[in-house]
């Protein structure tokens, strides 16, 4: 689809797949086509997957500083789209804008998935939800992320200069996102129970940011949701065991089990 | 040229080093001793009244979480010295106000430390080190966007004198400003910018405030102060650059010998051998640009870090970050960074560090005040 321009904002938006329209929004990582996910996904439905502002290619306004900003947009790019009922799937920071996005028009979705998701606090105030990122060592954090972190490394000498700026600048954007509240938004517990339609917790069984107990503090927030934990995946399920991921999503998107 | 004498008040009695990942933020103040640390502050206060008594003024500075400067309220500190001293000038450099909520309450601040010190402050800004970000909870990505427009709202507040006035920007909001005290000094006390890089002192130069920069070498504070000359420049204030705009800091110690001034100077050096820092709190994302950020993923490091790694009295005077030696010697090395980066009016005298004793200090103090000062006056005549 490639650059969309939404609130004078220039969004880069890929786009793969046919079938029912799904919206893919992605982590703190950023968007990168060519993952087997998005071909298994793709294989039943039309994936449609923005670049967050700040992200990718896409432009970063200056009035921009909270995930609501970004789910505003990505509803004003589904009215272009003509899309009237939507199902939308979110992973980690993608996740919370998804969770944004379901409060603000939940007659809109057919169903939710929230992978790993944050945007909720809902523990003691005496302690993180989720550990502080910012202040982590990253080979801890990669150990975090990932079951088999090697796979993944970070190796800058086998990158491009503009595969590094992408890099830098996507850290950069999600720390302005995601600074303070620390990966929240006290506003949305109060929201989530607007979301109606049947909506799928996803999570990593080794997933060293997002907890069990968090997810199923944040899904008891939703009020159709349900649970289910992928046992040889981390916190990035869809890059780890892609056929797993999109089994559950899709039979869940079905409306099977 | 002025002189001014500067401490970071540093808590330097830690455990070794190998056993903290890190100085600042995360090392626990279970090795700050209270009653050591109150000593401490009393000794440097002493130290900056006795440089006021040998004709210098006083610098001090603000950090946050650090064993490296235990000064995390500047302006009390200030206030303090407000009250004891009498005649040096006050420079606090910084205030932080990219991490602060309320640039209203650092304009009182800086208000009431300049009429109590009657007109005596010189008020400085920093964008502050990366490692200032976690204490502060504050964010990285538009940090400088922050920094300016708190100064704005500062410098509305200080100049407005009719009753309440109002401020909408983008970070910070105000609607009724009208603080008690106002400034001593008319229109507002003299403010400085610290900056380590050219783009950020081409900024300072085209509104004309006072640019210091803190051990950039001979070139770096070369490119920083051609930058700020050429934006004062560029911004319709005149071909000449008076010398009082410029201001550099380096570590300074003066003995009556070679050796024992390089004995003091290895002392000093602990400024930045001490600075252990891990990656995370060094480089938080959105603190230097995305192309900086680029450069140094490519092995780019950053100068002083790359010579704190094999820190020598002699590698930092021929770096031009430390003068120290005799009389002679020393009025030779400013002398040489002065000639090399086009004169500046202000030097910044780090002049105690970690292991520097208090009679060791004052030596220093002494010698500089008594036999360097008198003759860079002569500088730039």
């Amino acid at each position: 689809m490639g650059i969309v321009n939404l609130a004078g904002v220039d969004i880069d938006v890929w786009e793969g797949g046919e079938g029912p329209p799904l919206l893919f929004l992605h982590g703190a990582g950023g968007f990168r086509p060519g993952p087997a996910f998005l071909d298994l996904l793709g294989m039943h439905q039309r994936v449609i997957a923005p670049s967050h502002p700040g992200f990718g290619l896409s432009d970063l306004a200056d009035w921009m500083d909270r995930p609501e900003d970004i789910a505003h947009v990505y509803w004003e790019l589904l009215d272009r789209l003509g899309l009237d009922t939507i199902d939308i799937v979110g992973t980690s920071f993608g996740g919370w804008i998804a969770a944004e996005m379901a409060t603000m028009q939940p007659q809109r979705l057919h169903r939710l998935v929230l992978v790993a998701p944050a945007g909720v606090k809902t523990g003691s105030r005496h302690e993180l939800d989720i550990p502080d990122m910012f202040a982590t060592p990253a080979d801890v954090i990669q150990r975090m992320l990932y079951v088999d972190p090697d796979k993944f490394k970070v190796d800058p000498d086998a990158m491009t200069d503009e595969e590094l700026r992408i890099m830098l600048r996507n850290r950069e954007s999600f720390a302005l996102f995601a600074w303070d509240p620390y990966l929240h938004n006290p506003k949305l517990p109060h929201r989530l129970h607007k979301v109606i339609c049947p909506t799928l917790f996803l999570r990593g069984a080794h997933d060293g940011l997002i907890s069990a107990e968090y997810v199923a503090r944040y899904a008891a927030l939703v009020p159709n949701a349900r649970i289910v934990t992928l046992p040889d995946a981390a916190h990035v399920p869809q890059l780890e065991t892609p056929e797993a991921f999109a089994t559950a999503v899709l039979s869940f998107l079905n409306g099977e089990g | 040229m002025r002189a001014w004498h500067f401490s970071e008040t540093a808590y330097h009695l830690l455990p070794p080093a190998e056993t903290y990942d890190s100085i600042r933020v995360s090392l626990p103040n279970k090795h700050y001793d209270p009653a050591v640390g109150a000593d401490l502050y009393h000794r440097f206060l002493d130290e900056w009244l006795l440089a006021e008594e040998e004709g210098l003024d006083i610098m001090l500075n603000e950090h946050h979480q650090t064993a490296t400067c235990v000064d995390p309220a500047a302006p009390l500190m200030l206030s303090i010295l407000a009250r004891q001293s009498h005649k040096a000038r006050l420079l606090i450099l910084g205030n932080p106000i990219a991490n602060r909520n309320q640039p209203i309450r650092v304009a009182e601040e800086m208000a009431m430390i300049d009429v109590i010190s009657r007109g005596r402050l010189e008020a400085g800004f920093v964008r502050g080190v990366p490692y200032e970000i976690s204490p502060a909870n504050s964010n990285p990505v538009r940090m400088n966007e922050r920094q300016w427009e708190a100064l704005d709202m500062i410098v509305k507040a200080w100049t407005h004198h009719d009753g309440p006035v109002s401020f909408e920007g983008r970070f910070f909001h105000a609607r009724a400003i009208n603080i008690w005290p106002r400034p001593y000094q008319q229109p507002h006390p003299p403010i400085w910018i610290s900056t380590t890089s050219p783009a950020g002192a081409a900024r300072v130069g085209s509104r004309g405030y006072i640019q210091a920069t803190f051990l950039t070498g001979f070139d770096g504070t070369k490119a920083i102060f051609d930058s700020y000359r050429s934006a004062w420049r560029a911004g319709g204030r005149g071909e000449d650059v008076p010398l009082d705009r410029l201001a550099y800091a380096a570590m300074v110690y003066v003995g009556e010998t070679e050796a024992e001034a390089h004995a003091g100077a290895e002392k000093l050096l602990w400024y930045v051998t001490s600075n252990k820092v891990p990656p995370h709190f060094a480089q938080p994302p959105g603190y230097v640009s995305v192309d900086a950020g680029v450069k140094m993923l490519r092995g780019a490091e950053h100068p002083l870090s790359a010579f704190a790694k094999a820190a020598t009295v002699e590698g930092a005077i021929k770096a031009g970050i430390m003068m120290a030696g005799t009389p002679d010697q020393v009025v030779k090395q400013i002398r040489a960074v002065y000639d090399h980066v086009g004169g500046f009016g202000h030097l910044l005298n780090m002049g105690q560090a970690g292991f520097l004793e208090h009679e060791e200090t004052v030596r220093g103090i002494k010698l500089f005040a008594r036999e360097v000062y008198p003759r860079l006056q002569a500088f730039g005549a």
